[in-house]
């Protein structure tokens, strides 16, 4: 007889690990099935934010930031370093353990919660049976009342520049280089390419980034995109908008990258080359031909607002359905989707995600940047507040950035607010909190903020907005 | 799966609705189209059935509160899965009631709406206090119903614009007037929804429009006339009573199209010309005055008209009238004749720029041919806003119908 559980997880990524939890939680039977497989063979859970992005990316920002600071910043402070060495063999030991002890993290709670970890290939077939084939082992046919599809994304390939593994890699194999490249390009000014090259920019490497869009972050405001640029070519990042790669050649010498650009045809040459122009929904052997989901046009699992499929009782979520590639988003599309199984009404403000970018200075933001709201018609009014301003950024010697806020002139409630500095990412919190109570900008204004700190600069760009900075002139 | 139970659109007039009453509680099953709960607006009580067969799992608005379009009221597990899988959240939501209902007991005077207002915003609790507002008599539009600052600057705003003084210094004469050894009570209740809506309306009227009364008589002899020779014949055909209120509204729209701008509202800056006839009519009904508006009314017969008329009433007896038998009319007729008016200054119904006011008819001695004849008579008010009707065409407006009414010929006619 087949193994029955209430629900049934594909994926033990942000996604799916939370969802197998939160069910759990609902005193329902759950099997969550996950084939990651690390680079030395090892199956992991957390998918591709533990094992190779969020996390792994984070540690390497965070010592290679601090190695930058120690080169170009100690003496400032009167530290006396020495002659300053890099052994990237233990900072990628640091970033490998904290990335284990993550994961195995999962595998705990996992135990803790009574959910059945399986780890090898799930495929959703027909009636809501899902079909789990052991990393070494024969094909078993699972029942579930419910299945939630969780399987993430992948690294989107250019036909013209196709991984290597070498010199030609993804963003992945980015974070476990074992020696600084001398030259470094980068192929894609989004999120992942700005954090991986500003990773081996403070380690040494001369970084170029060729990015084919003509704005700089288009998604992000136009104040914040643009002091971010000023900082990021102040640190050395070599950034190219406009620039489209015709083609990528990998020699002895390392990777021939043309592009095109406004004034024609260029070449570079560098010793690798990372390609991160976005990531594709990941779907292969994933579905049977019966199991009746739709995929979009672009691949997407087709779903409604609370992630239901066409199927009823079958539920995707995160990087593979519509909306941003966020593992946050993942993850509460999850507890969303537990909980609907669970009978409880839920749902997600799609409006009020944040989004980060883990520069140094950090560029964080929530809800609409000017240009929508702009866009939007509804009249409107902003403040900014620099970090220049604020005393706690000044002890911490990072006064670059700002804090912009854009509320309703009709009602005063926040629109939105865009961070590029110290922490943004920590003070976005605070935003978002605000916006998804639907809060005025009045009540971020009369909310105490600590002093001395950061956050002082989110209640000052809040006052700005009635053109009542306190520690600004308005 | 569960189903979000919604108040549904509420017309444009209409900004929000009070929960009038439950006829379902957490847990009880309920199959499509069942009646759940009644909702009050300014003009009507709306009854939102079930859109499935189901389990009522949550109930999230309280007797009493006031809802606006599109929010929450309820959630619905449907069909048979959901009993089944909403074991544990069923509890709850029992679990959660039986709570509520044992704080209602001990503060029965709070169990007004919002209960999750009273937890409130900073710029919310300046705005309530400067305003000296209690927190229930906004409803949030927030996450799960709370307030937020916009919700108190419209309130504000909704309050500004139909604003009515408290009655208060006018108790003074009465004081006088009290009869020495009874005791003096007062009674103070607050107004029903229809009743607050009509006063807002009506202040809302005399504030805007430049109003102005013009007054005639009408000779309803031949109308009369008309009317007892067709009577039966009328009824018999089409199964109706023949009214005098068909004549008047056909004289009037007769009226309407010679004096287009009577037919008119203003709006902003721009006058805007309707080029259909939909006439109001003012009936009173148990919950108070109400304005069914029949559509395209120079379109109909008598006979249609007077049925229209018929079923309007009926249904604004027994409250079952709708929203949209409410909304949009062009023109307004009002009979203060049928409690006894021998003559009145009706109040205009905005956006419209006039009304016509009936009266009593009387018989009552004319000079006609130089002769002293009795005639029996009715004095005919036309309110009408004078910043888009001029002086001329009210009164010519007013002789049209005179003229109609006085020679049902014409009428027929149009002329």
């Amino acid at each position: 007889m087949s193994r029955k559980f209430d629900v049934v997880v594909i994926g033990g990524g942000p996604g799916g690990y939370i969802a197998a939890i939160r069910a759990a939680q609902h005193g329902m039977s759950v099997a969550c099935i996950d084939e990651w497989k690390n680079r030395d063979g090892k199956h992991a859970f957390g998918g591709t934010c533990l094992n190779a992005g969020c996390i792994p990316s984070k540690a390497m920002l965070e010592s290679s930031e601090l190695y930058h600071r120690a080169g170009h910043e100690f003496k400032k402070h009167g530290i006396e370093t020495g002659k300053l060495g890099l052994d990237l063999g233990t900072m990628q030991k640091r970033r490998a353990g904290i990335v284990r002890q993550l994961t195995g993290g999962i595998a705990g709670l996992f135990k803790a919660n009574k959910v059945e970890g399986l780890v090898g290939h799930g495929k959703l077939l027909a009636g809501k049976k899902v079909e789990f084939t052991p990393a070494d082992g024969d094909p078993e046919v699972l029942e579930a009342n419910h299945v939630i599809l969780a399987s993430g994304s992948a690294p989107i390939e250019l036909p013209f520049a196709k991984f290597d593994g070498e010199t030609i890699i993804d963003s992945w194999d980015a974070l476990e280089l074992e020696a600084v490249p001398k030259r470094l390009g980068v192929i894609g000014a989004g999120v992942i390419g700005l954090e991986l090259g500003s990773v081996w920019s403070r380690l040494g490497s001369e970084v170029t980034v060729l990015e084919a869009m003509e704005d700089f972050l288009f998604m992000a405001d136009r104040d914040v995109a643009n002091t971010a640029a000023r900082e990021f070519k102040k640190q050395g990042l070599d950034i190219h908008l406009g620039a489209k790669v015709t083609a990528a050649k990998a020699g002895k010498k390392g990777v021939k990258v043309e592009y095109d650009d406004k004034s024609g045809s260029q070449a570079i040459e560098v010793d690798k080359l990372i390609v991160a122009v976005g990531r594709k929904p990941y779907t292969e052997s994933l579905l049977a031909d019966d199991a009746g989901i739709q995929l979009d046009e672009r691949g997407f699992i087709v779903v409604d607002e609370h992630c239901r499929t066409r199927v009823k009782g079958v539920f995707a979520i995160g990087d593979a359905v519509r909306g941003p590639m966020l593992a946050h988003k993942s993850s509460e599309e999850g507890v969303m989707a537990a909980d609907l199984i669970a009978g409880e009404v839920a749902e997600l403000n799609y409006g009020v995600i944040p989004s980060v970018i883990y520069t140094a200075p950090e560029i964080a933001w929530v809800g609409k940047t000017e240009a929508e709201v702009k866009e939007s018609g509804r009249p409107y009014k902003k403040g900014s507040f620099p970090f220049a301003a604020s005393g706690r950024a000044k002890a911490m010697e990072q006064t670059s950035g700002m804090v912009k806020i854009i509320s309703a002139e009709d009602d005063d409630e926040v629109l939105g607010v865009h961070i590029v500095g110290p922490m943004a990412g920590e003070l976005i919190s605070e935003a978002v909190l605000a916006m998804e109570f639907s809060a005025s900008t009045e009540d971020i204004q009369r909310t105490i903020h600590a002093h001395p700190s950061l956050a002082e600069a989110v209640h000052e760009a809040a006052l700005a907005v009635d053109k009542r900075a306190l520690n600004y002139m308005n | 799966m569960s189903i979000e139970i919604k108040v549904p659109a509420l017309p444009e007039s209409v900004t929000d609705a009070t929960l009038v009453a439950w006829h379902k509680k957490a847990g009880d099953r309920v199959s499509r189209d069942e009646n759940l709960v009644d909702l009050e607006t300014d003009k009507v009580v709306l009854e939102v059935p079930a859109p499935a067969d189901g389990v009522l799992q949550e109930i999230k608005v309280e007797d009493g509160a006031t809802v606006t379009a599109g929010d929450v009221l309820a959630v619905l597990a449907e069909g048979e899965g959901a009993s089944e899988a909403s074991g544990s959240g069923q509890d709850e939501a029992e679990a959660e009631e039986t709570e509520e209902s044992s704080a209602e007991e001990e503060a029965p005077a709070e169990k007004e709406r919002s209960a999750k207002g009273g937890k409130t915003s900073p710029a919310v609790r300046r705005l309530l206090e400067e305003h000296d507002l209690d927190a229930s008599m906004v409803s949030g539009t927030g996450k799960d119903g709370r307030i937020t600052k916009g919700d108190v600057m419209s309130f504000l705003k909704g309050e500004e614009s139909g604003d009515v003084t408290p009655g208060d210094h006018a108790t003074a004469d009465e004081d006088e007037e009290a009869v020495v050894g009874l005791e003096r009570t007062e009674q103070r209740v607050p107004m029903t929804r229809l009743r607050a809506r009509i006063a807002e309306r009506m202040v809302d009227a005399q504030q805007t429009a430049a109003m102005l009364t013009t007054f005639n008589e009408v000779d309803l002899t031949e109308v009369m006339a008309l009317r007892s020779r067709y009577k039966d014949s009328f009824e018999k055909q089409h199964g109706v009573r023949l009214g005098f209120m068909s004549f008047f509204a056909k004289a009037a729209v007769e009226g309407l199209k010679k004096f287009p701008a009577v037919n008119a509202s203003v709006e902003d800056n721009d006058i805007v010309y309707h080029n259909y006839y939909d006439i109001g009519i003012a009936v009173s009904s148990k919950r108070g005055l109400m304005v069914p508006v029949l559509r395209d009314v120079d379109q109909m017969s008598f006979a249609r008209f007077e049925a229209e008329l018929a079923a309007m009433a009926n249904k604004a007896q027994d409250g079952t009238i709708g929203m949209d038998d409410l909304t949009g009319g062009t023109f307004t007729i009002t009979n203060g004749g049928i409690f006894g008016s021998m003559m009145s200054t009706p109040i205009l119904n905005p956006p419209q720029s006039a009304i016509l006011g009936m009266h009593n008819i009387q018989q009552r001695p004319m000079v006609v041919d130089g002769e002293i004849t009795i005639r029996p008579m009715m004095y005919l008010a036309v309110t009408y806003d004078h910043r888009i009707i001029d002086g001329r065409e009210a009164v010519q407006f007013l002789v049209t119908i005179k003229q109609q009414l006085e020679d049902p010929g014409r009428l027929l006619l149009q002329v």
